[in-house]
């Protein structure tokens, strides 16, 4: 034992090189040339892509190697890489992040007529930077049990005293409720959303949580009677458990329309290989991607004319909040300063 | 005992294999400063670009709270830490008490457990829509007497629970080194049981208690996934804030080097305030007969084992599984043997690299005790301090900015020979972590007399062999304690493994922070408990390890077999 420890650690790292190594190489030979693959960064869980690649590959023959990390270093990581970078598409959710690659000179411009033709406008940048692939959409979860729906409007009205030790959110840190009060102000101009924002907080029956989920379960528990989720979390509630005494209301539908997000990718703009880029970007946009992102996450797909999946139909049709997804970007900066103001955290 | 500077005295020109003399350390030394340094400064460019407009609104609304968070947190965490740690330290390795010599190995198996594992795992069971006041609400029909698990008290409970190993451990070798014959000249002296351990064996400790106490609050100073899970603000949710909400890296590197300043000063505040006097144990600490805790103080001090080992390990190891069972299964494929051994080979890698680098670090300091090599070794173990997002970013600008160089050099675009490949993400490790390794090596050279290695050199020994013979067989059990907990720390970490790691490097927490980032906690329970397990070997190692030391220390105890 005594002088066995380095060596033994050098040994377990000298294989787990090789094997890593291997592994995380292996099929490159396959692609001989270096057309035939596409590198992508995707802050879009690797569990969620990765049956959408191997789709793509079994197709095309186009190998496709990805790295997954939050959004931000992803950016700050390309940014730094130049034109030495390996990146051949940034895939990522959320449209700030989206808009923000954009305005930081990391993604190309790219025509595509079929892409413009698959992704309704106000889900794609007006540039062609970026595009959309599947829609989230945040609105309303209640309890069926405590909650009447009529009493249910919109996003605003959540800051009504009626829902006084009612409500529940999810902490301001996460980038769907900052582009969420980055709409409102798009819609409602500064001071207004500030007040709802206020309002908000002033109705909080819980610290806020860190993500979607758990905000959901507090309600099922009683802690609360809404919250503010994106429908696909509710989704794998429901799947989980068909009974789970929660459903969805569509907000604001005399007003604007739900808040929609979006997951998208762009062609970044030191693209060592754009011809495959471009084409697993058009592939994404195709039927039956689109129709994979329903089945996958209980997504809506971005593209019109696809079936929704079984589920996601149940909960309804609803109106959308078509206003164009880059104000989201534009205005989160702002979004997020004025929620450090309302004392939402 | 005998307090005198700690320094070795080397004669010069008999450099041995080494191609340099003592004063080649300093420049070994200011090698390694040079490259900590690197992602440090670039941290510290940031304030050319200043954003007036940001730091207006922070300090109008954020920074007051979250300096006080910050502040609470450590001073919590620093009295949870050091009660918990240095109490259960003392029980274990001077008292005998029931299921002593269980407790005394498995309170160190917390170690095993990341920080963001035991806070959404902690959140799970004991808030609102958890098991535990679910069961209160169907029993009394009301939990609202519960104390709020997601407030600051939850999050410094979460973070004392998982730190104070690197308390314990390092508290409880410092007690069994310290033998009887100290305890019993000031029992001798009239101190009753409670003032001698607080007058004489508790300062005797000290350096120790400090190298642990330090390290905990650096974690708990640098940890970003429990405190998001607890949505509680401090210093590195502010960074992340101002990094992902206002996309300025600029103003996160600016706070990042605040707080890596505000550190600074702290590790050489404990420093200066230990002064220059160092303890040396002399001679072998003979047998000890152990203080017995009968009837309820025995009961009482296994219970108080008891229950940190259920809050730290227990209790979160069985809803892990419970959720594996439930929800999880499913996902083990192949693809998880990959998984574990590239969570090894990386940690075994980094463990080696780092562990030797900290012993060149820790000699140095001594052969060559100037002013700049002591600040040099200071330099290099300020990585621990910084959130480790922060440090993986600085770490992948310098490096692609090398890369970029190398490829202008060879003239082949695209080259990424060092953020491409493991190379980089082993530095990364390497700076985060050396201060992990470096107090460990550090208080080993501590114990070993300077006056042996002054021997050696006067029979003729060049420096190699004074190394080599003297040091490495005398320090062995500080290089394994530091390259094990190197280990662990390193399979745990998760932002720099995930910006660094070459395509196809995915390790367990990559995983882990696949699901918890999309909130499906249940799903992370998998990769988590895989971690945890994986985690165990290095800590096991760790402890049979330190028992074989004790046993060779205290010899066996007559009597004390069953």
């Amino acid at each position: 034992m005594r002088r066995m420890v380095f060596p033994l650690l050098l040994a377990v790292g000298v294989a787990g090189i090789v094997l890593g190594g291997v592994r995380g190489t292996g099929g490159q030979d396959e692609a001989a040339a270096v057309g035939d693959e596409v590198v992508v960064y995707s802050s879009r869980q690797e569990h969620l892509i990765r049956p959408l690649f191997e789709r793509f590959t079994e197709e095309t023959g186009i190998r496709v190697r990805y790295t997954t990390d939050n959004a931000g270093a992803l950016m700050a990581r390309l940014q730094s890489e130049g034109r030495n970078t390996q990146a051949d598409l940034f895939m990522t959710v959320d449209a700030g992040n989206l808009w923000q690659a954009a305005e930081r000179g990391l993604l190309a411009p790219m025509e595509s007529e079929l892409l413009t033709q698959a992704i309704p406008v106000h889900l794609r940048d007006p540039d062609g930077h970026w595009f959309g692939l599947s829609v989230r959409a945040r609105t309303l979860v209640y309890s069926t049990e405590r909650v009447d729906p009529e009493a249910l409007r919109g996003y605003a009205d959540l800051a009504d005293e009626q829902w006084r030790g009612r409500l529940c959110l999810r902490s301001s840190q996460s980038v769907y409720n900052q582009s969420l009060v980055a709409m409102l102000i798009a819609s409602h101009g500064v001071e207004r959303t500030e007040e709802i924002v206020k309002g908000w907080v002033a109705n909080l029956a819980a610290q806020p949580f860190s993500n979607d989920t758990s905000t959901m379960e507090a309600v099922v528990a009683g802690q609360c009677d809404v919250a503010l989720v994106n429908t696909y979390y509710f989704g794998r509630l429901q799947s989980q458990n068909p009974d789970v005494p929660l459903a969805v209301h569509w907000a604001d539908q005399e007003g604007n329309g739900v808040h929609v997000n979006i997951s998208g990718a762009g062609v970044t703009r030191h693209a060592q290989r754009p011809g495959a880029a471009r084409k697993l970007l058009e592939w994404l946009a195709g039927e039956e991607a689109q129709a994979l992102y329903g089945a996958l996450n209980h997504e809506y797909p971005a593209r019109e004319g696809i079936d929704w999946d079984p589920l996601v139909a149940s909960w309804g049709d609803y109106r959308v909040d078509d206003t164009n997804l880059a104000e989201a970007g534009r205005l989160q900066t702002q979004a997020v300063m004025l929620m450090d103001r309302a004392g939402y955290r | 005992m005998s307090a005198v500077a700690g320094q070795v005295q080397a004669g010069p020109g008999r450099a041995g294999l080494l191609p340099f003399g003592p004063r080649g350390w300093r420049w070994l030394a200011g090698l390694v400063a040079a490259v900590v340094l690197a992602p440090l400064l670039i941290t510290a460019l940031s304030w050319l670009q200043v954003d007036a407009a940001i730091w207006a609104h922070l300090r109008a609304t954020l920074l007051g709270r979250l300096i006080t968070n910050t502040v609470i947190l450590l001073a919590g965490v620093g009295v949870l830490v050091l009660v918990i740690g240095v109490g259960l330290a003392w029980l274990t390795a001077v008292c005998d008490f029931p299921g002593r010599r269980w407790f005394d190995w498995a309170l160190m198996l917390p170690l095993a457990v990341p920080a963001y594992v035991l806070a959404f795992t902690f959140i799970g069971i004991f808030d609102y829509a958890g098991p535990v006041q679910g069961l209160l609400r169907d029993l009394f029909g009301t939990s609202a007497w519960f104390p709020p698990v997601r407030s600051t008290g939850g999050v410094v409970l979460v973070m004392g629970l998982v730190l104070y190993p690197y308390v314990y451990m390092l508290a409880r070798t410092a007690f069994l080194a310290q033998g009887a014959g100290l305890m019993d000249a000031a029992r001798l002296t009239g101190m009753g049981p409670w003032r001698a351990f607080f007058r004489v064996a508790l300062p005797m400790a000290r350096p120790a208690i400090a190298a642990g106490t330090a390290l905990a609050l650096m974690e708990a100073l640098a940890d970003f996934g429990a405190v998001a899970a607890f949505n509680y603000d401090t210093f590195t949710t502010a960074i992340y804030r101002v990094w992902f909400g206002f996309f300025s890296l600029e103003t996160a590197a600016q706070l990042a080097s605040l707080l890596l300043l505000f550190v600074a000063l702290a590790v050489f505040g404990e420093r200066y305030s230990r002064g220059r006097a160092r303890f040396y144990q002399r001679g072998v600490a003979g047998n000890r007969p152990r203080i017995r805790l009968r009837g309820m103080r025995g009961g009482m001090a296994a219970l108080a084992c008891g229950t940190v080992l259920a809050f730290a390990f227990v209790i979160p190891l069985i809803q892990l599984l419970w959720w594996v069972a439930g929800n999880s299964l499913a996902d083990l494929d192949a693809q998880y043997f990959g998984m574990l051994l590239r969570t090894l080979a990386l940690g075994a890698m980094a463990a080696a690299i780092t562990v030797t680098v900290a012993l060149m670090l820790a000699y140095a300091r001594r052969v060559q005790p100037d002013w700049f090599t002591q600040r040099a070794v200071g330099v290099s173990t300020l990585g621990y301090a910084m959130p480790g997002s922060v440090l993986a970013v600085a770490v992948m600008l310098v490096f692609t900015r090398v890369d970029g160089w190398l490829a202008e050099l060879f003239g082949v675009p695209g080259g990424q020979w060092l953020t491409g490949t493991v190379i980089a993400l082993l530095v990364a490790y390497s700076i985060r972590f050396m201060a992990v390794a470096f107090n460990s090596v550090d208080s080993a050279f501590e114990q070993v007399r300077p006056s042996m290695a002054e021997a050696a050199r006067s029979l003729g020994s060049g420096q190699v062999e004074v190394i080599r013979r003297i040091y490495v067989p005398l320090l062995r059990p500080g290089l394994f304690a530091g390259a094990l907990l190197v280990g662990v720390d390193v399979m745990k970490e998760m932002p720099a493994t995930l910006l660094l790691r070459p395509y196809g490097w995915d390790t367990l927490a990559v995983r882990i922070y696949e699901f918890t980032s999309d909130g499906e906690w249940q799903r992370a329970a998998l990769p988590a408990v895989t971690l945890i397990l994986v985690g165990l070997l290095p800590v096991i190692l760790l402890v049979r390890r330190s028992v074989a030391q004790r046993r060779r220390v205290s010899g066996p105890v007559p009597g004390a077999a069953p």
